[in-house]
């Protein structure tokens, strides 16, 4: 056994993602709209030596699957993450992210003059750069900071 | 969303240009004869923000064309002052009408109504977005003066916020043009026009200073610093006046230099350019009305 397997137990049934950019974490809860008040068990570990990445973080979320919304995003802030969906204690599903081409209605645009940000019915679409996100509407470029524009309920 | 729509400069190829230029170049010779080529047309006037050139030039275009107008006013005298939304207002404008023009001060406005309504929309200003049909107009006046290829151009002014500089600049990498931009720091091209232009092979050439560039110009485009388009008053009045032009500032300019403008100016060019053969702007203004008529054309011809 690993020692991030005994820092972090096993969970029944869930989602594991695993290999998450040491740091990253947080945001991948706020993604997943977690903040502690909906009740759903979490497991976070943060800096855990890795092999592959020197060191990671993990999260484990039980009896929960993760979106393809949430998944396309999550591929944006943690391309490196992978994703277990675990029933019965065991690995049922392994999933690498893919950087989709655009994300619809997950990220907020930063540009407060931007149609979308009006009292529209539009939801927000970024096409998805190599080193960014760019907001189909007003056309402003994001590359820093993509975590703190996520619009996830 | 219809192909028809004309959202953003960047949709346009060469082909498109050459194509609204040429029709624009007949339209000009007499403009008067073409009074019964869209009898019965009618274009959806949608403006959110002032205007008056584009407004109106888009008001006698299609007049020019044998149609007519229905206006939505002003936005304190439409249901949008009692807080209908801007898609719904589209949509129900585009049951009277063949074509709508948008002017709105949200950038993406026009896509976004673009995907709502299925007359053709044409995008005549987003906020500090794109402005296509004032782009068509100025490569038309820089055709007529200039020239399209062996060009070199310097833009200036308000690159941040100048909807038209974003348009132009998109429009200009289909033409052999040599693109300098010169503003202050803090007005500089935004990170997305930049990033066009590069994927595009187009230079991008920023300066701080127009001397340093003058000399080898055939063409110089000056933008109005938009007081209000600044969300910070002393971020305005840091840069306001100083990009300003006048027969002293030209000295150094080739004779056959030709100063441009959309118009409407402030202090950016000294009233003594005006009677100088430098002065494009006023002859600019008023190439909206063919350029439109052609683009107006171009549309409702698709519609029969």
């Amino acid at each position: 056994m690993s020692d991030h397997q005994l820092r972090v137990s096993k969970i029944p049934r869930g989602t594991v993602i695993d290999h998450i950019r040491a740091g990253q974490a947080l945001n991948v809860l706020a993604i997943l709209g977690i903040d502690g008040e909906s009740g759903e068990t979490v497991s976070v570990g943060m800096n855990i030596p890795s092999d592959r990445m020197g060191h990671k973080d993990i999260v484990k979320v039980e009896d929960r699957e993760l979106s393809q919304d949430e998944v396309d995003v999550l591929s944006l802030i943690a391309p490196e993450a992978t994703i277990n969906i675990i029933r019965e204690y065991e690995v049922a599903e392994k999933q690498y992210l893919e950087r989709p081409e655009r994300v619809v209605g997950v990220l907020s645009c930063p540009n407060h003059n931007c149609i979308t940000n009006a009292d529209e019915p539009v939801e927000t679409k970024f096409d998805v750069l190599d080193d960014g996100v760019r907001c189909e509407y007003c056309d402003t470029i994001v590359r820093e900071d993509l975590a703190a524009h996520i619009a996830v309920e | 969303m219809r192909d028809d729509h004309l959202i953003t400069a960047k949709q346009l190829s060469r082909e498109d240009v050459e194509s609204v230029l040429d029709r624009a170049a007949e339209f000009d010779a007499d403009p008067a004869a073409f009074g019964d080529r869209h009898e019965d047309a009618i274009l959806g006037l949608c403006f959110f923000e002032p205007s008056t050139r584009t407004k109106m030039s888009f008001e006698t275009a299609i007049k020019r064309l044998g149609g007519d107008t229905v206006d939505m006013g002003t936005v304190e005298s439409s249901s949008v002052k009692k807080g209908e939304s801007l898609a719904d207002t589209a949509r129900v404008i585009e049951g009277y009408a063949d074509a709508l023009v948008l002017r709105h001060p949200s950038q993406g406005a026009a896509k976004m109504v673009g995907e709502f309504v299925d007359v053709p929309l044409l995008n005549a200003g987003d906020g500090a977005g794109h402005h296509p049909t004032q782009t068509l107009l100025d490569l038309y006046t820089i055709r007529e003066n200039a020239g399209l290829d062996d060009l070199t151009i310097g833009i200036m002014g308000d690159l941040k916020y100048g909807r038209t500089v974003h348009s132009l600049a998109h429009a200009l990498t289909n033409f052999d043009a040599d693109q300098h931009f010169v503003s202050p720091e803090s007005l500089k091209l935004p990170r997305s026009v930049r990033y066009d232009l590069h994927e595009e092979g187009a230079m991008v050439r920023e300066h701080t200073e127009l001397e340093e560039i003058l000399p080898s110009l055939d063409v110089l485009y000056v933008t109005r610093i938009q007081r209000e388009r600044f969300p910070d008053e002393n971020e305005y009045q840091e840069v306001a006046g100083e990009y300003g032009i006048d027969l002293e500032t030209l000295g150094p300019a080739k004779d056959d230099l030709t100063v441009m403008h959309p118009l409407p100016r402030v202090d950016e060019i000294a009233p003594e350019v005006d009677d100088t053969d430098y002065a494009t702007y006023f002859e600019q203004a008023h190439n909206g009305v063919p350029v439109r008529m052609a683009l107006l054309d171009q549309l409702l011809e698709g519609d029969r």
